[in-house]
């Protein structure tokens, strides 16, 4: 178990060092800091000298790679590549545009984004599941077909719709919550409401239906008709039977995103004011704050492979079949 | 010429693509095996209903991809060259220009006369603060007071023309359903008759009042949603052509050699995917916006940046997420290469490339078409997203992503600013609910194990 687990951690460095090449190349390669500084400097009237400033200030002036002018080691560490992208793998992330730790702004962002992250994944969870076993108990009859449809309808509703949607109603309309901000303590519940809400509900399309799969396609096996033929009632057969056994697919969707919580959700997240990473992110993406992103994008790669690392952990758990060497 | 063709690169391609399915239509029509499963789309009635709704979201689409440049009034001698008009105007441009070229002040709601905020104004000689009329919705109208009368007034002509084109599409549905008995003509018929029934109406109101209202710079929203189509069509397929061949390719380059390339391929669609969507999307983006702006010379107009804008925005889109398709044709080809039948082709020495094209490939080819279809809707829903990050469509662009980040900031009047908003989910809604539904019933008719797997009740 423990050699699978540090097996799989090295396993993880050559994707981390990919995604770190496809980001470098993007944000230094395709898009050289000059353009950086002509982009942060506003195009009119940019004059050499203040690119080269701005560069200075950044740490931006240095060779991409390779340092023909420093002396020894520097060679290879007195670069952007070195500096920039190297220096991520220790989980130093360096200042942002403006002068901020970035490593900082994301240990106070986290918390923010996790108190509204977890509770829509365990509540959707919830919902979806009992919403797809309610279809598959009734299966091939109106209900089941009616479920579908509103499923496939509420799939086919814009995120946006239900975020400003929500808003509108239960904020303006209603008076019934902050329509947006955020507090610390237990005062964040009800900034949190709704966006809760509003995720668990535009989750539940999509979620619905994929489930509602998993459960008919389990219901199809041979373990089922055995549990029927000893004679045990439906709702047995489906929450003893058939829920333990869609565990291995559902786990598969969902642990791999748990760690991911932590990156918070974009929309909501900037559409209610939750100063939370997802909005950090979305923040720098429209300020052009190219070290923030590329942090937030290392991140994000992290946390996806600690989460496909946990999706098999999770495996043993629920399939005693199954043993990781 | 009074004018002169302008094609933009969306346009070409999507006329090719309209040409390829066009050929593979055809390619069906005589191989009884490939056209069963489309026999059984069709023989579904939601399949149909939705087929045609999709049919007439396209064809507002192509008509909207036939640019071209109008030629400007000669100032010169006759005999001069003729100089066209810097601006990129499409057929639908041309159809609807009462829309187009009818602007407001401001906003002003649906089927208003008056705008949507006061101004001062002179009327008898005093200066009073009040609605202004607005300058073409409802300008007909000598007393406004007759608003109700006008609209039904049209309403009504709108439905009897509907009623009389009903009678012209009852005679080919009936003549279709003798000939070919099993396709649901009729909820063709009827879904046809329902847009009509709400078209005509539309069609007579709109050109004397604005349906939708218009936005903040005084726009038509029913002309911006209308062109709106054509973006979302454009990301929803372009998209796909970009995203098949690398997929296909390494999907089952990976499933078929096995060994290290497939190490290699499984090693580059990890990384990939490990990397969060938006912000490889975002990142790409922004590069390429800055790509376009050092190279503003390669345009000549504002209309071909925009559209080469679009066209990197499918692109990178189609190169981010290829690894679902890669992932699922990777394990579908890994089952079929131990087949007897392909092993049989190894052992009468038929080479990879030939055993790729004549046995995998075709037996792959429904996991393909069920995907190119699911993904469609995702995509359309995705640039709405992408535009509220700002990494989406040039703003300049009408998109449903761009109407709905303007109309987003208006929130806040009193009263609500909702057209704009409810026009673009509207349209959205039924383009992705049609194109889902279409979806689902393509996957039941070529999915496999949907047929054969029988759920017992």
């Amino acid at each position: 178990m423990l050699a699978y687990i540090v097996r799989r951690m090295l396993y993880a460095i050559p994707i981390l060092i990919g995604v770190n090449l496809i980001t470098f190349a993007l944000f230094f390669v395709v898009n050289t800091p000059d353009d950086m500084a002509r982009m942060q400097l506003g195009t009119r009237r940019v004059t050499p000298e203040a690119i080269e400033k701005w560069k200075a200030e950044q740490g931006y002036d240095k060779p991409l790679l390779w340092n023909a002018r420093a002396a020894g080691l520097a060679k290879a560490t007195d670069t952007i590549f070195y500096e920039r992208s190297l220096r991520l793998f220790a989980f130093d992330f360096g200042l942002s545009d403006d002068k901020r730790d970035i490593a900082n702004e994301i240990r106070t962002r986290m918390w923010p984004s996790l108190a509204l992250a977890l509770p829509v994944m365990l509540i959707g969870l919830a919902v979806n599941i009992t919403f797809a076993m309610f279809m598959a108990f009734f299966r091939a009859t109106y209900l089941d077909f009616w479920g579908v449809v509103l499923c496939v309808a509420m799939m086919s509703i814009s995120t946006l719709f239900y975020i400003i949607g929500g808003q509108y109603v239960a904020s303006k309309l209603w008076h019934l919550v902050p329509i947006s901000g955020y507090d610390g303590g237990f005062d964040a519940a009800k900034f949190l409401l709704l966006p809760v809400l509003i995720g668990v509900i535009g989750g539940i399309g999509s979620g619905g239906r994929w489930y509602r799969t998993l459960f008919l396609e389990e219901m199809g096996r041979d373990y089922v008709r055995t549990a029927r033929a000893k004679g045990l009632a439906e709702s047995v057969v489906l929450f003893r039977h058939v829920l333990k056994n869609a565990m291995i697919p559902i786990l598969t969707g969902v642990v791999v995103v748990i760690p991911l919580l932590f990156m918070g959700s974009l929309l909501t997240e900037s559409f209610f004011g939750i100063p939370g990473l997802g909005s950090y992110t979305i923040d720098a993406i429209q300020a052009q704050d190219f070290a923030v992103v590329r942090s937030m994008v290392f991140i994000g790669s992290v946390l996806y492979i600690l989460g496909l690392l946990l999706t098999d952990l999770s495996y043993t758990l629920v399939d005693p079949r199954i043993k990781l060497q | 010429m009074p004018f002169l063709p302008f094609p933009l690169y969306t346009d070409v391609l999507l006329w090719l693509l309209i040409a390829a399915v066009a050929v593979y239509a055809w390619y069906c029509r005589r191989r009884p095996h490939l056209s069963a499963p489309w026999k059984r789309v069709f023989q579904s009635r939601a399949a149909v209903v939705c087929a045609v709704v999709v049919a007439c979201y396209v064809a507002i689409g192509f008509a909207d991809s036939l640019h071209y440049r109008p030629r400007l009034p000669a100032a010169g001698s006759a005999g001069a060259a003729p100089v066209y008009s810097i601006e990129a105007l499409s057929v639908l441009d041309l159809a609807l220009s009462h829309l187009r070229e009818r602007r407001e002040r401001t906003y002003s709601a649906p089927l208003a006369t008056r705008l949507y905020s006061k101004e001062q104004m002179q009327v008898d000689g005093k200066t009073v603060r009040d609605f202004p009329r607005l300058r073409y919705g409802g300008a007909h109208l000598e007393d406004e007071a007759d608003l109700a009368g006008d609209v039904a007034a049209r309403i009504g002509l709108g439905l009897l023309c509907a009623a009389v084109l009903a009678v012209g599409i009852g005679l080919p549905v009936r003549r279709l359903r003798r000939r070919n008995p099993e396709v649901p003509w009729q909820a063709a018929g009827a879904t046809l008759l329902v847009i009509l029934a709400i078209a005509l109406p539309v069609a007579f109101l709109a050109r004397h009042y604005h349906v939708l209202g218009t936005d903040k710079v005084g726009q038509d929203v029913l002309y911006q949603a209308l062109k709106s189509i054509r973006i979302s069509l454009v990301i929803g397929t372009l998209t796909t052509l970009v995203l098949l061949p690398v997929g296909i390719a390494l999907g089952i380059m990976a499933g078929y050699f096995k060994g290290w390339v497939d190490d290699a391929i499984q090693y580059l669609y990890t990384t990939l995917n490990s990397i969060p969507g938006v912000l490889l999307i975002a990142a790409a983006v922004l590069m390429m916006q800055v790509v376009i702006d050092r190279n503003a010379d390669w345009f000549a107009t504002t209309a071909q940046r925009a559209d080469f804008r679009l066209l990197i925005l499918c692109a990178i889109l189609g190169l981010t997420s290829w690894t679902g398709l890669a992932r699922l044709l990777r394990g579908e080809a890994l089952k079929l290469s131990q087949l007897e039948y392909i092993q049989a082709a190894h052992a009468f020495g038929v080479r990879d490339a030939r055993i790729i094209g004549r046995h995998i490939l075709p037996n792959v080819a429904h996991i393909v078409i069920i995907a190119t279809v699911m993904d469609f809707s995702g995509f359309v829903l995705a640039e709405a997203v992408l535009s509220y990050v700002g990494v989406g469509v040039d703003p300049a662009t009408t998109s449903f992503g761009t109407m709905i980040n303007a109309a987003r900031l208006e929130m806040g009047r009193e009263p609500i600013v909702w057209w704009s908003l409810a026009a673009a989910f509207a349209f959205m809604f039924v383009l992705v609910l049609a194109a889902n539904l279409f979806a689902d019933a393509v996957r039941d008719g070529f999915d496999p194990r949907v047929r054969m797997s029988f759920v017992p009740a």
